[in-house]
């Protein structure tokens, strides 16, 4: 995975409530078994006027030259709700985002995020506000800098810098691009003294082999 | 001290805690599917991994697969078989049982585990799948992951979790009679907001849980994850526990009387604290209908669709605006005003024996038919609900009104580029999400309970029951 530490960029707006996985990456755009192959299918119902032609929407911000590179996004609350599909993230990634600043996120969203590098920041939405207000004036020129260590952004100079605060385990795996898997095979040994004392209590629990 | 079902539950499966919120929770049980599964057994074999325990992961073919009758590993969906076939080859390569296509038991994934006994009281329960909460009905620790979480769970049987807040909703007063669970979680989502259990482990509680039959209350959980809940729970009773009983992957003998024993302790103790306590009062609940696009859009069949001007701050009017362009609705008009184009019974939240038999009776009783115009599908949520119909003769009273009768799927609960119902037609759907797009580009999607969707298919148009 890799480690989110600082990253600085050109934020766009998208700041409606409940945006779900469906409209991220609708199911008709996961067209293989894989992680990738999806960029061209972020937000697909709202980007194009006509999905199956990809013929663009213009009104759309993302198709908007300004926020093309755009690497930050602005959402509104509950962002990621609905379907698990971990493909939400994938094409945010592949699309050039690192991180997303809403004021809540669903929770499989979140976790998907945090598995795959993708910062999620919960904010006000009155600080969301001040963030839009900012990028919107000229959004090539006015950046946004994200930094995890010390768990701020900063944007406008004649603005204060704003604080953030995430969870420490959250932080410290994306700070360490930790792969999460590789750091639990560590603790085999107690996964398994812990059957051992399980399966008397519960033994209807531990199938056994065919 | 007092602690709750869920705490219970958490610390039950505990292998060791990682910081102060995080633990490393034993999962008891896998399931996957060929849409997200395929994805995590793939990754899970690219790295060289195995399945730590096999007989603990199970996976079944629902969301791809297609529901007409004679259907093979050929779906309308362009790349379709290519799931499928991964699937059903990573399946075997990791030993994994899987109910595949012809498999008398296959079938969606949150019907066929409690049907098989594979989602049990207090058994933690992961998949690949938002509504894998459903199965907290039974009193499982059940939720929804990504695909990457479902690889770390079959390579290491555990999950490294942050541990949600404790919440409980209790529901006052008993249901009125054509009112169902389908219309309790919408009414509880209309109340606490589609972001109104973020964060929460949800314990639903109260006389109206009490009375309510299992599948009912599967119903009930299943749309937790629209109120963005990490999971909801009901404690197991005597009603659970019968319904458990003699099924394929639940213990037998004195296994199946330690299990039972252990179960019915399974409950919030008297005075355990709550991080957060909702009251709804259900005595006067009335059979709900969608009238926008987020599960929260929700009103009395009979009540009018909002005004946007009273709508409660600005983000809302705007939302609610772009609610009903969407739908082709407008405020103050009464959802009987549109004419309906189709109606679907089906899906993980409304597909179970009891669903059909609901939508079925009214089809008996009333003697209509399918309006003229609306095209109508009930597709049955296992091979086992199909066959128990059928064995009832619901599939003759189904097609006989109009509706086709399928085979068993996720079907048209979404649009993977298959099946659709086209551009601006208006759906009465038992489903859990009327997202835009979800049923296809364009689709006005209406969720409703199955009591709700069978009236509306015969009338033409969005009404409830009225025929008691």
């Amino acid at each position: 995975m890799t480690p989110f530490t600082q990253h600085a960029g050109v934020a766009m707006p998208l700041r409606r409530g409940n945006i779900d996985t469906d409209t991220i990456i609708p199911s008709r755009e996961m067209r293989t078994v894989s992680r990738s192959g999806l960029a061209a299918g972020l937000f697909a119902p709202w980007r194009y006027s006509d999905p199956d032609a990809r013929c663009e929407n213009p009104d759309f911000v993302f198709n908007q030259p300004a926020y093309r590179d755009a690497s930050i996004l602005l959402a509104g609350e509950n962002f990621g709700c609905g379907s698990s599909r971990e493909h939400a993230v994938w094409a945010l990634l592949e699309s050039g985002f690192r991180a997303i600043v809403a004021p809540s996120f669903a929770t499989i969203f979140h976790n998907n995020a945090q598995r795959n590098g993708l910062l999620t920041v919960e904010l006000a939405d009155s600080a969301i506000d001040a963030l839009t207000q900012w990028v919107s004036a000229d959004p090539q020129r006015n950046t946004v800098r994200i930094d995890l260590d010390i768990c701020t952004i900063a944007y406008d100079p004649h603005q204060a810098v704003l604080s953030f605060s995430i969870d420490a385990t959250t932080r410290n795996m994306l700070l360490n691009g930790l792969d999460e898997i590789g750091l639990t095979e560590q603790s085999m040994d107690r996964i398994a003294a812990f059957e051992e004392r399980d399966q008397p209590t519960r033994p209807w629990v531990y199938l056994e082999e065919r | 001290m007092a602690t709750t079902l869920f705490d219970k539950l958490w610390h039950e499966h505990e292998v060791m805690a990682l910081s102060e919120r995080e633990s490393l929770l034993y999962i008891d049980r896998i399931f996957l599917h060929e849409r997200t599964g395929s994805v995590a057994l793939n990754s899970l074999l690219e790295n060289n991994r195995v399945v730590r325990r096999r007989r603990h992961a199970f996976c079944t073919m629902d969301h791809i697969v297609d529901t007409l009758p004679g259907r093979s590993d050929d779906t309308l969906m362009p790349s379709g078989r290519e799931f499928i076939v991964a699937t059903r080859s990573a399946a075997h390569e990791t030993g994994i049982q899987l109910f595949d296509i012809a498999d008398k038991d296959q079938g969606i994934v949150h019907v066929i585990s409690p049907e098989l006994g594979i989602a049990l009281p207090g058994l933690s329960l992961i998949c690949p799948d938002s509504h894998t909460c459903t199965l907290g009905g039974l009193g499982a620790l059940a939720w929804g992951v990504g695909s990457t979480e479902a690889e770390h769970a079959l390579a290491t049987s555990t999950l490294r979790v942050i541990k949600p807040r404790n919440m409980r909703v209790n529901f006052t007063g008993a249901l009125g009679s054509g009112v169902t669970a389908k219309d309790l979680i919408l009414y509880t989502i209309r109340s606490l907001s589609a972001a109104g259990g973020a964060g929460y482990a949800i314990e639903f509680v109260g006389p109206a849980i009490d009375a309510l039959p299992v599948e009912s209350r599967l119903t009930l959980c299943n749309m937790a994850t629209e109120l963005s809940a990490f999971t909801a729970l009901i404690a197991p009773d005597q009603k659970v526990l019968d319904f458990c009983r003699g099924r394929r992957f639940a213990p037998e003998g004195s296994v199946w009387d330690q299990a039972a024993a252990h179960w019915q302790a399974l409950r919030s103790d008297e005075g355990a604290c709550f991080d957060a306590v909702r009251q709804i009062d259900t005595g006067s609940l009335k059979p709900q209908l969608s009238w926008g696009t987020s599960p929260q859009h929700c009103i009395d069949w009979d009540d009018s669709v909002p005004a946007v001007s009273d709508a409660p701050d600005e983000k809302s009017a705007m939302a609610w605006q772009r609610a009903q362009d969407y739908m082709g609705v407008t405020g103050g008009s009464q959802l009987s005003d549109y004419r309906l184009d189709a109606v679907f019974i089906g899906s993980c939240t409304n597909s179970r024996l009891s669903d059909l038999q609901l939508a079925a009776s009214y089809l008996r009783r009333t003697g209509h038919r399918v309006a003229k115009g609306v095209k109508a599908l009930c597709v049955p949520g296992s091979g086992q609900v199909k066959r128990a119909a059928e064995a009832e003769g619901l599939d003759d009273i189904f097609r006989s009104a109009g509706f086709e009768w399928r085979e068993p799927g996720c079907s048209m609960c979404f649009f993977a580029g298959g099946e659709s119902f086209g551009q601006g037609v208006r759906v009465a759907s038992t489903t859990n999400r009327n997202f835009e797009g979800r049923q296809g580009l364009g689709v006005r999607t209406h969720i409703a309970s199955p009591l709700t969707v069978v009236a509306s298919a015969c009338a033409g148009y969005l009404v409830a029951d009225t025929s008691v």
